[in-house]
């Protein structure tokens, strides 16, 4: 039995994903940069099962055109556009509205990065970005930080989802500090998805065994030696942490626990 | 016409292969089909709106660098490349002495250096991928790198040589191929914009030239990344073939005293030493459609790129700038074979193996149209590998509410 397969949330039917009022099935959200070709990127993203595929629309064409990665994407999936490569408040907004007036969508994937040898978010411009954004109609999923405190400032800002970093952008080192993102699961008032950092199938199961609502990752799958098997086993990974999250773990003890009964043995 | 060559025209036409061949775009793949065709006695015309080699062929670099830009994905794609490395030395051969000129082969192989214990992980991560599909690469330390190529910065962390990877000047190759073409008894027409393709009965029967028709027994499409939008082609056949834009720039050495020898990739950057003291940089791959602008930050990367492992280039004076496209198919392999019209073939969808694969698109395209047993190494690179429809929008839209 695939693990895809495996029951989910207790009985009540299919465990959807919400994200400001719409529902989505599957919880692993794909990127769109680095593949080797577009047919191993169409073939790893179906692989993923992935419904939202996020593309970095400062880095191609807006007009759109036959083959062009906008026109294969956008046929098969609902496209969440990101801000990448921004670095100014008023890079995002112009790129967000540029997003929406060509893609046709509100929804954006809000990135405003500080420092270019880290990636690390800019707290301070998100915050106000989101705000921003927010009134100006748009569904914003801020890229941020592992930092609660900050994760909850963006949901007061009016974000529809926090995406913290598990880690440096596409340094495959998994989930840093498993800690903070427990506790901004356990805190934030909106869904939080997993951004960044995930290097292999176990990371996106931790992730989701924290309980993160949805996990986000690009260069694991497509730097991986072979991309669409990897796609597959993220897929996996994304629902077996979901699963476990939902069928809730064992607490951890410091001695051992027989698993034979030793009442009613002969003898005794 | 010689009477050779009306003789091999009669010869053709005996074994049923068409008398008459018309291709569309005088590129390296356009030029050598049409001149493979034409040895083989067949009247060949070559159309191209600009001059020849004005597209992809004179934009790229020429590296001939089946190893090292080998990777994950796109396994497939090495036995062609291998295949065009292993021709080149007698196509390079053949066709000098056809055309009577150099095409600045050079075989002093291809460096790839890593700058920082991160790229040193990513090029260990991606040789140990090519070493294991057979390709010879030696390992080197920073310290044996900078030995091959002393103008390189302290400070490489390590280093990949691949001993078979060379390179070819190309914009030499496109005025060679032109020659050994038009010496074989091909018509080249340079500055003829196609306006049309022309069908009849099922099957392909010329090219509309504005407002004059050239009839032809076949066609050959080998438009780079424009060969989507020839008019009136039938929509079964338009090759999943795009634009993909790439910057380039070229520097001006001493030719007495190069500073770099070999081939030589870095973190964001290659670079191509030619004999005449050019020195390629490039090259930036954008997804921006026909956007031919150069930009600040695609010159200022590559620049930076380069500076960080030879900063002598400081001093170096810019010789030129460019931008071309890349035709580039939907999983990066050329697009070899017949049509599903009659009488149409295509030669498009090179990405950036079109000069490594020149040898081989023009034996491949010419074995096929003369109705000669096919190269074993094409099997799986004709146009009907994306035939079989891809995932439908209603699977994706259906997993949504």
């Amino acid at each position: 039995m695939s693990v895809t397969s495996m029951p989910t949330a207790s009985g009540s039917g299919e465990d959807a994903l919400h994200i400001a009022g719409e529902a989505f099935r599957s919880r692993l959200i794909a990127g769109s940069s680095l593949y080797p070709n577009q047919q191993v990127m169409l073939d790893a993203i179906a692989a993923s099962g992935a419904e939202l595929v996020t593309v970095s629309i400062r880095r191609m064409s807006l007009e759109g055109y036959e083959e062009g990665p906008l026109d294969l994407l956008g046929e098969r999936y609902r496209l969440l556009p990101n801000t990448a490569g921004c670095e100014t408040l008023r890079d995002a907004l112009l790129t967000a509205e540029l997003a929406r007036e060509s893609l046709e969508t509100n929804w954006l994937k809000l990135e405003l990065i500080g420092d270019r040898e880290t990636l690390y978010p800019d707290v301070l411009q998100l915050v106000e970005a989101t705000e921003t954004l927010v009134k100006e109609g748009f569904v914003v999923l801020p890229y941020c930080n592992d930092d609660p405190v900050a994760c909850l400032r963006l949901a007061d800002a009016g974000a529809a989802a926090v995406m913290p970093l598990g880690s440096p952008i596409g340094s495959g080192m998994g989930l840093c500090n498993p800690y903070n993102i427990e506790i901004v699961c356990r805190q934030s008032p909106v869904p939080v998805i997993l951004d960044a950092g995930i290097g292999t199938a176990s990371d996106a199961a931790r992730a989701m065994e924290l309980g993160c609502a949805a996990v986000m990752l690009n260069t694991a799958i497509a730097k991986a030696r072979d991309p669409v098997v990897m796609a597959g086993a993220m897929r996996d990974a994304v629902a077996a942490g979901r699963a476990a999250r939902l069928a809730g773990r064992i607490p951890r003890l410091d001695h051992a626990e027989a698993s034979s009964p030793r009442l009613g043995l002969i003898g005794s | 016409m010689t009477p050779i060559q009306a003789k091999r025209r009669v010869q053709a036409k005996r074994r049923d292969g068409p008398a008459r061949v018309a291709i569309v775009g005088a590129g390296v793949s356009g030029l050598g089909i049409g001149w493979r065709l034409a040895q083989a006695g067949v009247g060949v015309d070559v159309f191209e709106r600009d001059r020849a080699g004005s597209g992809a062929s004179d934009a790229a670099a020429g590296m001939l660098a089946a190893g090292v830009e080998c990777e994950p994905g796109e396994e497939a794609l090495l036995a062609l490349t291998l295949l065009g490395r292993q021709l080149w030395p007698a196509f390079r051969d053949e066709l000098e002495a056809a055309s009577g000129l150099s095409v600045g082969y050079r075989d002093e192989g291809t460096l790839v250096v890593a700058t920082t214990q991160d790229d040193a992980r990513r090029l260990r991560f991606l040789t140990e991928f090519q070493q294991g599909l057979g390709l010879a690469l030696d390992w080197l330390t920073g310290s044996e790198a900078r030995r091959l190529e002393p103008h390189l910065k302290p400070g490489i962390a390590a280093a990949v040589f691949s001993a078979a990877d060379h390179q070819v000047d190309n914009r030499l190759l496109v005025q060679a191929l032109k020659l050994a073409f038009t010496r074989a008894g091909g018509r080249l027409h340079e500055g003829r914009a196609v306006t049309g393709l022309l069908a009849q009965g099922g099957r392909a029967r010329g090219l509309q030239l504005g407002g004059e028709s050239h009839e032809a027994d076949a066609v050959v499409l080998a438009a780079g990344a424009w060969s989507r939008l020839l008019p009136g082609l039938p929509e079964a056949d338009q090759p999943p073939v795009r634009p993909v834009k790439g910057q380039m720039l070229a520097l001006a050495m001493d030719p007495a005293r190069p500073l770099l020898e070999r081939v030589l990739w870095a973190p964001g950057v290659y670079l191509v030493p030619r004999r005449d003291g050019r020195l390629l940089i490039g090259a930036t791959v954008e997804e921006q459609g026909f956007d031919g602008s150069l930009t600040a930050g695609g010159l200022y990367a590559l620049l930076e790129a380069t500076r960080r492992v030879l900063p002598a280039i400081e001093d170096l004076a810019v010789a030129e700038t460019w931008v071309g496209f890349r035709p580039t198919s939907r999983d990066d392999a050329p697009i070899l074979g017949p049509g599903r019209l009659a009488g149409l073939w295509h030669a498009t969808g090179h990405h950036r193996n079109g000069i490594l694969l020149a040898p081989v698109t023009a034996a491949a395209l010419s074995d096929a149209i003369l109705g000669r047993p096919a190269m074993p190494a094409l099997a799986g690179f004709g146009p009907e590998r994306f035939a079989a429809p891809a995932r439908p929008l209603e699977a994706a839209a259906g997993a949504r509410p």
